[in-house]
C-alpha cells in the first residue's frame, strides 16, 4: 500500500518536472522575434561538470576550454568555472553534435581517463539540454585484488555461517528426533524475518521488541504445528515420506501467505540499516554484525549447552537414537518432540530476525537458503549438532569464497555441488554416525 | 459461464500437455519404481535447453535438435543416477533437489553467449510453426498454440500407450517390485540398480518431451522456468490422479489446470472493478495469483494427509509407506 502511494507521487512528480523542463524549452520558442520566416532560432543548451575523481577524493576542474561543434560546423567556445561546471547554448539543429574538451588547458595533475571518450558525439534530438561528462581522474573506485579480498569473503562467510547455523541446528534437531525431513523450514526462517519487519516498520515499535516479538511468534507457531499437524500425523502412523511431501505442501501454503501480504517487494527494517564501516585491517565489519553475531553465537551454545547438559537434552538425544527404548524408559516422547519443535522453529525465527538485517526482507528469503542449509547439515552430518553448526561455518564460507572463481550467480550452486558430492563420497557428513543411508 | 469455458480450455492448454508429459515421465520414476526424484525440473529443463540451443546457436534441423535434447536428458540421468540410485528415499530427494537447481542457476549464469542468462533462448520455432496446417483461429486458440497442443496431446497418448504396454510387460512387473521390496528383488538374482537406472532415463526422456512441448509452446526457453515449483506442482498432479496408474497423470494435469483457472476466473470476478464483491482490504485482483498457489499447497497437504492415492491410486500400491 505505502509502496503503492510512493509509487504515484513519483509519478506526478516526475510529471511535474518534465513539464517544468518542457515550458521553458517552449517559451523560449515563442518569446524568439518572429520576423523570420522560418522557425524561430532555438537554442539547445549544452552543458556539464568537470570533476576529478581520484582513490584521496574529487576536486572541481575550473578554466578547462570547453568546444561545441554544431551540426553545421559552426564552433562555440567556453571554460568551466569554479565548480567545473560549464553551459553553453548552442543554435538548434538536428543532427550530430561533437563536444570536445582541450585537454592542454586541464590543470597540473589532471587528466582524462585511460579509453575516456574525447571529442563526445551526442545525435541532437529535441530541445531538451544535452548533459556531456568528461571521465577525468584515474577513478575512485577501489579495485582490490584477489588476495585482498580473502579475508572479508571469509568475514562474510563466517558470518553468514553463524547466522545460518541457526536455521540448520533447528532442522537437525528436527530431523534427529523425528526422521522428518522439513522442507517448510525455509518459511519459518521468513516468518520470523517478516514478522520482525511488521513489527518494527509497520506498528512502529524499536527494532529490539520487535525482534524479540518475533521470536517468542515463532517459537509459538512451533508449537502449534507440532501440536496439530504433526503430532496427529505421527499417531495415526502416516509414513515419513508422505510426511515430507505434506511438509512441501505447507511450503507451498505458507510462501504464498507471505506473498499474499508483502506483495512481492522486498522491504528494510526501519533502523539499523545501513550502518558505518569499521575497518580493522584488511576486513570492514559494523557494530550491527557483532550483535548478530553475538545474539546468535550466545543462542547456539544455550541450545547446545541444554542438549548436552540438562534432562531435556538427554531426554532429547535419547528419542534422536531409539525412540521405542526411550519411550519405554518412561521418557514421555510427545512432549520432547513438541519441545523439539518449538526450539527449532525459535532458532529458524532468530535466524529469519538476524538475516533481514543483511539481506532485505522478502517472502521468499527463506525458501532461497533452504537448499543451503540442506548442504549445512548434510556436510555436517544429519542429526549431529555440532555437525549442523560445523557445517553451516563451512558451508558459508565455501559460498562467499567461491565468488572468487565463479561468478557471484552461481555461489549457491557451489553450496548444493557440494551437497552432492557428500552424499556420494561421505554420507555420514563430517560428525555423523556411519549409519547406512542407502 | 466464460469461467467454465476459460477452465475448461486451461485444462487443454499447452501447459496442460507439457506438465502432463513431466507427470507422465514423473510417473515412471515415482509411481512405477519408487524412486523420490525431486529434480524432474532438471530433466525438463535440459531438454528444453538442449533443444533450442541446436536450433538458435547451431542451425541444426529441427529432428537432430530434438534428438539433441533426448540424448542430453539421458547423459543428464546417467550422470544424476550413477551416485545417487544408490542414496535412501529422503537422500535421493535432496540429491536431486539439489542437482535440478544447480542446472537451473548453470543455466542462467554460464556459457552466456548460447544460453542468454535469465532472458533465455528465442527464435527456435520457425521450423515447427513452418509445418502448421492451421491457417486460422481454431476454438478460439491461436493456430501456433493449437499446433504445439496438436503435437503435445499426441505426445500424450502416445507415451501412456508405450507406458502401459511396458508396465504390463516383465520389464514392468520387476520395476513394480522394486518399489514394493528391494531386496527380496535383489534375491532373486535381477539387477535392481540397472532397473532403477533404466526408470530414470525414460521417465527424463518423457520428461524431455514435456520441455519440448514447453520451449515451443512459448517460442523461449528461461531458466526461470524450471525451478521447484515446478516439479512440485508435478507431484500435485501426479498424486492428484494416482500415481503407478497411467490415466493418473493425465487426469491430475487436467483437473488440475482446470481448477486453477477455474479459482482464477471465479476470484478475478469476485475482487474485480470498483465496487467489488470481495472487499480491497481483504483481498485484491493482484493477490489472486497468491491464493491460487496457497489453495495448491493445501490441496497437496490435505491429499497426502486423507487421500494420497489420488483419485485412481490403489493405496497398497504406493511407494510412500517406505521408510
Amino acid at each position: 500500500m505505502r509502496l503503492r502511494i510512493a509509487a504515484l507521487l513519483a509519478l506526478i512528480m516526475g510529471a511535474l518536472l518534465l513539464g517544468g523542463i518542457a515550458s521553458p524549452a517552449a517559451s523560449t520558442g515563442t518569446t524568439a522575434p518572429s520576423a523570420a520566416p522560418q522557425a524561430a532560432e532555438e537554442k539547445i543548451t549544452v552543458q556539464g561538470r568537470l570533476i576529478n575523481k581520484s582513490t584521496s577524493g574529487q576536486t572541481n576542474v575550473a578554466g578547462a576550454t570547453i568546444t561545441v561543434t554544431d551540426a553545421s560546423g559552426e564552433e562555440t567556445t567556453t571554460e568551466s568555472d569554479e565548480n567545473g561546471q560549464y553551459s553553453v547554448d548552442v543554435p538548434y539543429e538536428q543532427g550530430d553534435l561533437t563536444v570536445e574538451l582541450d585537454e592542454s588547458t586541464l590543470p597540473e595533475g589532471v587528466a582524462l581517463r585511460e579509453g575516456a571518450r574525447n571529442p563526445i558525439k551526442v545525435k541532437v534530438e529535441s530541445t531538451l539540454p544535452v548533459t556531456i561528462t568528461f571521465v577525468l581522474g584515474p577513478g575512485d573506485r577501489q579495485v582490490a585484488s584477489a588476495l585482498d579480498q580473502i579475508p572479508q569473503n571469509l568475514y562474510n562467510g563466517l558470518y553468514f555461517g553463524v547466522i545460518l547455523a541457526l536455521g540448520a541446528l533447528g532442522l537437525s534437531m528436527i530431523f534427529g528426533t523425528t526422521g522428518l525431513t522439513n522442507f517448510a523450514h525455509g518459511e519459518l526462517v521468513t516468518f520470523g524475518a517478516i514478522l520482525t519487519y511488521t513489527f518494527n516498520a509497520t506498528f512502529g515499535l524499536s527494532i529490539w521488541i520487535a525482534a524479540l516479538l518475533a521470536i517468542a511468534f515463532s517459537a509459538a507457531f512451533g508449537l502449534v504445528q507440532d501440536l496439530f499437524l504433526w503430532r496427529p500425523l505421527r499417531n495415526r502412523g502416516t509414513g515419513l515420506i508422505a510426511m515430507m511431501i505434506v511438509s512441501i505442501g505447507l511450503q507451498f501454503f505458507l510462501r504464498n501467505i507471505f506473498q499474499f501480504f508483502t506483495g512481492g517487494r522486498t522491504a528494510n527494517y526501519r533502523e539499523y540499516t545501513t550502518p558505518p564501516g569499521i575497518t580493522l585491517g584488511p576486513v570492514t565489519y559494523t557494530v550491527r554484525d557483532l550483535v548478530c553475531l553475538g545474539v546468535a553465537i550466545v543462542l547456539l551454545l544455550s541450545v547446545t549447552l541444554a542438549l548436552s547438559r540438562t534432562r531435556i537434552g538427554r531426554a532429547t538425544r535419547a528419542i534422536a537414537d531409539n525412540p521405542s527404548l526411550a519411550a519405554s524408559t518412561g521418557i514421555n516422547v510427545n512432549r520432547v518432540i513438541t519441545i523439539v519443535w518449538t526450539v527449532g522453529t525459535l532458532l529458524a525465527g532468530t535466524c529469519g530476525v538476524l538475516l533481514g538485517f543483511s539481506q532485505s526482507v522478502k517472502f521468499d528469503l527463506g525458501a532461497q537458503i533452504l537448499l543451503v542449509m540442506f548442504a549445512a547439515i548434510t556436510v555436517g552430518g544429519l542429526g549431529s549438532i555440532w555437525g549442523a553448526i560445523v557445517g553451516s561455518l563451512v558451508v558459508g564460507m565455501l559460498i562467499e569464497m567461491s565468488t572468487m572463481v565463479i561468478p557471484s550467480e552461481l555461489k549457491i550452486a557451489a553450496a548444493l555441488f557440494v551437497l552432492i558430492l557428500i552424499l556420494l563420497v561421505r554420507p555420514q557428513g563430517l560428525f555423523g554416525r556411519r549409519e547406512r543411508i542407502g | 459461464m466464460t469461467i467454465i469455458i476459460d477452465a475448461l480450455r486451461a485444462a487443454v492448454s499447452v501447459e496442460a500437455a507439457y506438465f502432463c508429459l513431466t507427470a507422465i515421465g514423473l510417473n515412471v520414476q515415482f509411481g512405477f519404481a519408487g524412486l523420490l526424484n525431486f529434480g524432474q525440473a532438471g530433466f525438463v529443463a535440459v531438454g528444453a535447453y538442449g533443444f533450442a540451443v541446436a536450433v538458435a546457436s547451431f542451425n541444426l534441423p529441427f529432428f537432430v535438435a530434438i534428438l539433441v535434447g533426448l540424448t542430453c536428458t539421458a547423459i543428464l540421468a546417467l550422470f544424476l543416477g550413477i551416485p545417487t540410485l544408490r542414496l535412501r528415499a529422503d537422500y535421493l530427494a535432496i540429491a536431486t533437489i539439489a542437482a535440478a537447481e544447480v542446472i537451473r542457476l548453470f543455466f542462467g549464469a554460464s556459457f552466456k553467449e548460447y544460453f542468454n542468462g535469465r532472458d533465455g533462448v528465442t527464435g527456435f520455432s520457425d521450423a515447427f510453426q513452418g509445418a502448421n496446417p492451421y491457417s486460422g483461429e481454431v476454438l478460439g486458440f491461436r493456430p501456433g498454440d493449437f499446433w504445439v497442443m496438436t503435437i503435445g496431446w499426441i505426445l500424450v497418448v502416445l507415451s501412456s500407450i508405450f507406458l502401459w504396454s511396458l508396465m504390463r510387460s516383465p520389464w514392468g512387473r520387476v520395476l513394480k517390485s522394486i518399489r514394493e521390496d528391494e531386496e527380496a528383488v535383489r534375491s532373486l538374482g535381477k539387477n535392481v540398480y540397472s532397473y532403477k537406472m533404466q526408470a530414470l532415463i525414460l521417465g527424463g526422456m518423457v520428461g524431455c518431451l514435456g520441455g519440448f512441448i514447453l520451449a515451443l509452446g512459448q517460442n523461449s526457453v528461461q531458466p526461470d522456468n524450471f525451478s521447484s515449483d515446478l516439479t512440485f506442482i508435478v507431484y500435485t498432479m501426479l498424486i492428484l490422479g494416482g500415481a503407478a496408474r497411467i490415466f493418473g497423470p493425465i487426469f491430475g494435469a487436467v483437473v488440475f489446470w482446470a481448477f486453477l483457472s477455474l479459482i482464477s476466473g471465479i476470484l478475478g470476478r469476485l475482487t474485480e472493478g470498483g465496487d467489488p464483491v470481495i472487499p480491497s482490504w481483504l483481498m485484491t485482483d493482484d493477490q489472486v495469483g497468491s491464493v491460487r498457489f496457497m489453495i495448491v499447497g493445501l490441496a497437496l497437504m490435505l491429499l497426502m494427509i486423507f487421500r494420497p492415492q489420488g483419485v485412481f491410486g490403489d493405496r497398497k500400491e504406493i511407494a510412500l509407506d517406505a521408510r
